[in-house]
């Protein structure tokens, strides 16, 4: 930043392991909207995974150690941004179950956790943010992720964002609040289950007519996507803030190489 | 019934490649799911009175001993005779003794999963007794030889048309009508005649009032009553966790349960028993014995497991569960399927034989959400998951795979060498299709879905490449 505002807020940028590897594009969307909002943001170097698989997989104390390292990386900001719903109720809601009896950590873990957002809930609540000047030409359809509904209330904030984008027009999934077979390292202990499930969404997908599909974790999206994509579908998922950036103009999750 | 959560796996196969068992399970699944939303949407007090409840609950778990004493003391003073069982074991010979006392041939029972937990019918059998379930989902599992595959509804895994060739086969004049009345009324000639002749009736409880010594049963066909009045005795066995202080306690679950359980405002019938008949009434039983079993219960009560006592049996954490509705009941092969049975059998069988159920949960917390006890279902059945890794019940395969990642992760400079050069291999195999349909080691998940084609390097790649700029 040439000109640091010092009454900008001063985000740090979580963007998540499996954005980092396998969807840039929602990274840069989010940097893009959240600068637009009037964030100062940056991205610590220090950072990988929040260590929410060894958290459902029972290590405990693995999940300690990764934690100790995202809030020591992230204590210098005003707030920490994060394009996904499980990793910032990762953060928010789930590590305070670590450091019971370790006072200074705990102390260090709270005011982390508590600055910690989802990026939509994020810009909707903090930032009062409503794109302005973009269109997406299709009519979507939209999958409210589980931690993000449930841990961080995140339900209106999308609609609301995606009301103000030009051409975009929505329309309710049935089961849009069900699971959609992901569960992270579920989705591979218990492949022939998560089929099931996501095959089921895919069905109720299919049924809205919808073109685009759109949610806010990369995680659920890439197991819908990639049913669809194995379906031989047509609908094309994106991220919603890759929509709302503007930036879901290259090809769909599962549909080709994203322009990055 | 027999205990197969050893074998989930091979369970879910078998649920997965039962086309019938689909069907059975989205219709009622379906069903229950818009009935519960649309009265939790019409009951205004539906938080405060899922807060009292919570509360109430809480507040009886920690003063047990004393409620279940006050209870014993008022329960006897109406006439009836309390046993306390530590084990099934304990609890079915109490009741195959009274049995054996009263010489009784036949019993007739309602449903309960208490006695499904201490093996009642497995009981009966041993003690040469005649079971006659007298639920109309028991009479058909019972015909089937099949266990109960959900706690409300024991045969949602049957569809009406398999229900109607059961009765076709077993029933001495079936219906030729495949209608789900004509079925009932099929259930009713053959049940009839039997409740008025059994020597002994056996129910569970829904609840135990500790201040008057009452059990209270609520049920949807009215079995329960037809059960335990005509009979000289009357059995009841209950878990211990069932207890509440008052009648007025009791009304806060009873607004919940059946809202919750089948979305419905009320039961039929909700009676409340207060001892064997006494000198004046019409009827009743002469006896009536109080069978409270414990089973682990005390146990959990120190345990991160203790909130689990709260649950009031409604079911409606199967019925919100995408994993339940997948696979149905029998693949869990225990007692108490879906969600809260992934809790409690563990606590009651043992980790060791159930070590696939708290890991087949997608952590998804619908059962939580919609559970009118606010139950911490998935933060335990995580839990238990961490229970698993420290007592070493996770293979060595998954722990130093975990071990390794935990490593790199606490790395970051070797870790995005890592992803950098993995997201490499992707778009080479990938070959610029856009999507992967096969990758090595990821059967698991490209088994069944495309994986997508990364982009050109890491967003940590990207980033750096962008502010070097
Ligand atoms: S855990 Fe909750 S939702 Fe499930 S059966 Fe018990 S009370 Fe009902």
């Amino acid at each position: 930043m040439a000109n640091p505002d010092k009454s900008k807020p001063r985000v740090g940028f979580f963007v998540t392991c499996v954005v980092d590897a396998m969807r840039p594009n929602i990274g840069f969307a989010s940097l893009k909207v959240l600068e637009q909002a009037g964030c100062e943001v940056e991205v610590p170097r220090a950072q990988t995974c929040c260590g929410q698989a060894a958290f459902n997989s029972g290590d405990d104390a693995s999940t300690r150690e990764i934690a100790k390292q995202v809030i020591t990386a992230f204590e210098p900001y005003d707030y920490v941004v994060v394009p996904s719903g499980s990793c910032a109720s990762m953060i928010r809601s789930h590590y305070g179950e670590l450091f019971a009896g370790d006072a200074e950590w705990e102390a260090r873990q709270r005011a982390v956790s508590e600055k910690t957002w989802e990026v939509l809930s994020f810009l909707s609540d903090i930032m009062n943010y409503r794109p302005e000047g973009v269109y997406y030409d299709g009519v979507a359809t939209y999958h409210d992720s589980c931690s993000g509904l449930r841990d961080l209330g995140v339900y209106e904030q999308p609609r609301a964002m995606l009301s103000a984008v030009e051409g975009l027009r929505l329309t309710p999934l049935t089961g849009n609040d069900e699971c959609c077979g992901f569960g992270g390292t579920f989705c591979v202990k218990y492949p022939d289950i998560s089929n099931a499930i996501v095959t089921d969404k895919a069905e109720k997908i299919a049924a809205t007519g919808a073109d685009t599909l759109l949610g806010g974790d990369m995680g659920c999206l890439m197991n819908m996507a990639g049913k669809l994509s194995r379906q031989g579908s047509e609908v094309k998922a994106y991220h919603t803030i890759e929509v709302l950036a503007g930036m879901a103009e290259g090809p769909a999750i599962c549909k080709g190489e994203e322009m990055g | 019934m027999k205990q197969t959560s050893q074998h989930f796996t091979q369970n879910v196969k078998a649920a997965l490649a039962d086309p019938t068992l689909k069907i059975a399970l989205n219709r009622t699944t379906g069903l229950l799911q818009r009935r519960r939303a649309q009265v939790i949407e019409e009951f205004a007090e539906y938080g405060a009175a899922r807060a009292a409840a919570e509360k109430i609950k809480d507040h009886t778990l920690d003063n047990l001993g004393h409620y279940l004493e006050q209870f014993e003391a008022n329960a006897a003073a109406a006439g009836a005779t309390v046993h306390w069982a530590r084990t099934p074991k304990e609890a079915t010979d109490i009741v195959a003794d009274i049995c054996k006392a009263e010489g009784a041939r036949t019993a007739t029972r309602v449903k309960s999963m208490l006695g499904e937990e201490i093996g009642i019918p497995e009981a009966l059998a041993r003690a040469g007794v005649e079971r006659i379930e007298t639920d109309l989902a028991e009479h058909i599992i019972q015909l089937a030889e099949d266990p109960p595959s959900h706690i409300v509804m024991p045969a949602m895994h049957k569809t009406h048309e398999q229900v109607a060739d059961l009765f076709r086969e077993k029933h001495k004049v079936p219906s030729n009508s495949d209608e789900i009345a004509a079925l009932v009324e099929s259930a009713r000639r053959e049940l009839r005649p039997k409740f008025l002749d059994a020597d002994v009736g056996i129910s569970g409880a829904n609840f135990l009032i500790a201040d008057t010594g009452s059990i209270v049963t609520v049920t949807n066909e009215g079995n329960a009553e037809l059960t335990v009045t005509p009979p000289k005795t009357h059995i009841v066995t209950v878990g211990i966790e069932k207890i509440v202080p008052s009648m007025e306690h009791c009304a806060v679950f009873l607004r919940l349960l059946s809202r919750a359980a089948i979305g419905a405002e009320i039961t039929q019938y909700t009676t409340f028993y207060n001892g064997p008949k006494r000198t004046g009434d019409a009827d009743g039983p002469e006896n009536m014995h109080i069978v409270l079993v414990d089973n682990h219960r005390t146990e959990m009560l120190s345990d991160f497991l203790r909130p689990m006592l709260r649950c009031i049996r409604c079911g409606a954490c199967m019925n919100h569960c995408p994993v339940y509705a997948a696979v149905g009941g029998h693949a869990y092969g225990a007692v108490y399927p879906g969600p809260m049975g992934s809790v409690l059998t563990p606590a009651m069988a043992g980790l060791k034989n159930s070590k696939d159920l708290p890991n087949a949960c997608t952590l998804n917390g619908r059962c939580k959400e919609v559970c009118p006890v606010n139950i911490p279902l998935t933060d335990m059945l995580r839990s238990l998951r961490a229970r698993q890794f420290d007592g070493k019940l996770v293979t060595p395969v998954t722990r130093s795979a975990l071990v390794v990642w935990g490593w790199l992760v606490r790395r970051p400079g070797l870790y995005h060498l890592s992803t950098a050069l993995a997201v490499l291999a992707m778009r080479i195999w990938s070959m610029n299709r856009g999507r992967i349909r096969r990758f090595p080691m990821a059967g698991g998940w490209t088994g069944s879905r495309d994986l997508p084609q990364p982009g050109r390097g890491t967003f940590m790649q990207q980033y750096g490449r962008r502010k070097q700029k």
